[in-house]
């Protein structure tokens, strides 16, 4: 209440409107409101000036654009997998997913593996060993300050480069179920008959019984000492039970191999194949990745793994010397030191920023309209704003995307955090 | 100290308004008085395209489509280098006329019907016929495009291209993949290093894109053009003035060369007694006036930039790395069974 310390000079007496005015509380609440109308005054006359001027341009508004067909073929990817992509069929609502999709299938993979090399690097620039040591600090310190757009563009031209032209077989795995060449890398391609619902439930079935086995195991150790190998046991678990239902209901799913065709070769409708024709055809089964998907990964998760190296060594390195010479002296081994003393603690330090870089990954991603991969900026605020031209409900559509996805990431990652906070008693 | 901060967001908040109220004046006001008042054009070209808009070594701007900024200028300022270039990508460029950040587009932009009635753009008129076509390797053995059934295709993102090439492998029931890029220089990267059969895009912008690959010679235009691409300068919508002044100044640099004006000749061209070439160049009738901008206009435009004519053959003609050939194209004059065709001065 530092109003009351202020001397009042007018002593009270003077009644009315005076009095109002030279109570403070009176004349911060006056210029709060008039501040406070300001503010919307102007936020509604920026609406109004944005409606009117759209109107002025003879510009249509609203989302009635979203069911609207599409016009333009999209690069074969996970999107396009999953939604319908075909031009002249798919609604623009339809393109919109498929940036989405595309999007977040970029995100979701360069945050796993950005993390899982991002853990080794980070572990790597504190070994005693001098060539790790060394290998991890070049690494950190020539990825993280070259401009990531640089990044993607090199990686981008040195695939295509390296890759054997699209109507060699290119580098082959597994006698031909795996394909690398140009055209990108082609792989076997999941066909599911009914009964895979029954495998899937058996799937999360054996997830919850391997929890299960796990948290009798830690109870039964806290209560008498004794260890159980809840981890195998588990593994065993996850593996054998969706397995025995798989074989159990008639091997409900097979694999579609890709098929390379070389010029002069007969399909199966009699025709031969032409010269341009040549290559891997995935109409014929398989599935493709395209170069463009690999080198934005590749340009991604390489970048920001440097990020969260760094951020690995500051955390392992704020855990105190003495709990590793405490860990030592109750006989524990290297391993077990890092496991289950190091790391936990570590934890805590490395979380809060390592959800920044997952976020900041995810935005990279828009850096893919450089290299022709389809995400949602590419695709939805590139190709489709140019055909409907609705700028501001376009733009914010994408914008909604990102502030979505970041949202979930940063729920999450708090979630992650709370479990791994210190417990105090 | 409480009173000294309201007070000051108030004064802030103000200004804010003042600018703002300042900017909407300037765009309800009319472009042309606008140009007057910044004393330049601003003008958006692509971000490099040789023959049309493209930095020379020099760092200046040439190109048809850069000419055509420059007679803007001339027209209005009787002085063809008060022009701002903007360099935009297909995708930035009908924003960037919209937002008001240029005031003319002149970046070989293909007139739609949807950009004409849905965007709030106007078409000034048509300044290079041109068509979508494609170029594959030589080595491919491919003559017609009704062969490239299973091809994979490169090109632009955010152009029209996109549709015309999914539209003809549509109706040709081929399948195809369409690798998108969203700058030229990497579609062209991409196709020279293998990743496509196909580079797709206008004619004319095939002709100059060319020349940035390895070997230029080892590749075959097909002879297929697959769509009717009109470029023309693009303005906003609803500004009849600068709509007008930028229709004419193609119109007067048509005109000039179908009465045989051009750069070398136009001052001995102003005592002229054809009463045709006396409208065109400013000394008989107020055409500039109408227009708001001084009746000399044409005549320092040719004076400046030169007629179409002249521009076509510095930047894309037959003489030009671009070797774009003139006679019997649709980009001839209609006299000589072209499409160029301007509306009469009087």
């Amino acid at each position: 209440m530092a109003y009351n310390t202020e001397p009042d000079r007018h002593g009270g007496d003077d009644g009315g409107l005076a009095a109002l005015i030279y109570n403070p509380r009176a004349r911060g609440l006056l210029f709060q409101t008039i501040l406070l109308l300001a503010v919307i005054g102007f936020f509604a006359w920026i609406l109004d000036n944005t409606i009117s001027n759209l109107a002025a341009q003879n510009k249509k508004s609203g989302f009635g654009f979203l069911e609207e067909s599409s016009g333009f073929q999209i690069l074969t990817t996970l999107g396009t997998y999953l939604i319908e992509s075909r031009p002249g069929v798919a609604t623009y609502f339809d393109i919109f997913w498929i940036g989405v999709v595309n999007t977040l299938a970029v995100a979701v993979v360069g945050i796993i593996l950005a993390t899982i090399l991002g853990f080794m690097i980070g572990i790597f620039r504190l070994s005693s060993n001098i060539i790790l040591r060394g290998f991890a600090t070049v690494y950190v310190e020539l990825l993280r300050n070259i401009p990531l757009l640089l990044q993607i563009l090199f990686f981008y031209i040195v695939v295509l480069r390296i890759l054997p032209g699209k109507r060699e077989p290119g580098y082959t795995l597994f006698n031909g179920a795996f394909g690398l060449n140009i055209e990108g890398l082609f792989a076997p391609y999941p066909v599911v008959r009914e009964g895979i619902g029954m495998v899937l439930m058996a799937f999360i079935g054996a997830l919850f019984l391997a929890w299960a086995v796990a948290w009798i195991a830690k109870k039964r150790q806290e209560a008498t000492g004794r260890q159980f190998p809840s981890f195998w046991v588990g593994l065993a678990l996850i593996i054998a039970i969706p397995f025995t239902v798989f074989t159990m209901v008639g091997e409900p799913m097979n694999l579609e191999y890709p098929r390379f065709l070389s010029a002069g070769d007969e399909l199966p409708d009699g025709r031969t194949v032409s010269r341009i024709k040549a290559g891997y055809d995935i109409e014929l089964g398989g599935m493709v990745i395209v170069p463009e998907f690999l080198a934005l990964l590749l340009a991604l998760s390489l970048y920001t793994a440097s990020f969260i190296a760094e951020i690995v060594r500051a955390g392992i390195l704020a855990v105190a010397g003495g709990q590793t010479e405490a860990a030592k002296a109750l006989g524990m081994s290297n391993g077990q030191n890092l496991r289950l003393v190091v790391i936990p603690q570590a934890l805590r330090v490395i979380i809060p920023p390592l959800t920044s870089q997952y976020l900041n990954l995810t935005k990279n991603s828009s850096l893919a309209v450089a290299i022709a991969y389809p995400d949602i900026v590419s695709v939805f605020a590139g190709t489709a704003l140019n055909q409907v031209g609705q700028e501001i409900e376009m733009i914010f559509m994408m914008m909604m995307v990102y502030l979505v996805i970041s949202l979930v990431t940063s729920a999450f990652m708090n979630w992650f955090n709370d479990r791994m906070r210190l417990v105090e008693r | 100290m409480k009173l000294r901060s309201a007070m000051g967001a108030l004064t802030a908040l103000g200004m804010v308004m003042t600018a703002s109220t300042a900017f909407a004046d300037a765009h309800s006001s009319g472009t042309l008085n606008s140009v007057a008042g910044n004393g330049s054009v601003q003008c958006g070209v692509s971000q490099g395209l040789p023959g049309f808009s493209n930095k020379d070594d020099a760092g200046n701007w040439t190109g048809i489509d850069v000419d055509f900024c420059r007679a803007i200028a001339a027209a209005v300022f009787g002085d063809a280098n008060s022009v701002k270039f903007t360099p935009l990508s297909a995708k930035e460029r009908f924003t960037a006329l919209s937002s008001g950040e240029v005031d003319v587009l002149s970046r070989n932009t293909t007139w739609t019907m949807t950009r004409d009635t849905q965007l709030g753009l106007n078409f000034a008129g048509v300044n290079y016929y041109d068509g979508q076509g494609m170029m594959v390797p030589s080595s491919l053995g491919v003559s017609a495009a009704t062969e490239l059934d299973g091809a994979s295709i490169c090109t632009n993102t955010g152009t029209t291209t996109e549709l015309n090439i999914t539209d003809f492998f549509r109706s040709n029931n081929m399948s195809f993949e369409l690798v998108a890029f969203e700058k030229a220089d990497e579609v062209v990267a991409a196709y020279d290093s293998g990743r496509c059969d196909v580079y797709t895009t206008d004619k004319s912008g095939i002709a100059a894109q060319r020349l940035k690959l390895t070997d230029p010679n080892a590749h075959t235009i097909l002879p297929e053009t697959i769509s009717k691409e009109p470029l023309g300068p693009v303005v906003r919508q609803g500004d009849d003035q600068w709509f007008n002044v930028v229709r004419w100044t193609l119109n007067c640099m048509i005109n000039a060369e179908e009465m045989g004006v051009t750069s070398k000749n136009v001052t001995s061209m102003l005592n002229s007694d054809n009463p045709g070439i006396k409208r065109l160049l400013g000394t008989e009738g107020t055409f500039g006036e109408n227009l708001g901008i001084s009746n000399g206009w044409c005549a320092n435009i040719i004076e400046q930039v030169g007629n179409y004519g002249e521009t076509y053959e510095a930047n894309v003609g037959a003489d030009t790395p671009l070797k774009l050939a003139r006679d019997g194209s649709v980009n001839a004059l209609w006299t000589q069974g072209g499409l160029m065709y301007a509306p009469p001065i009087r």
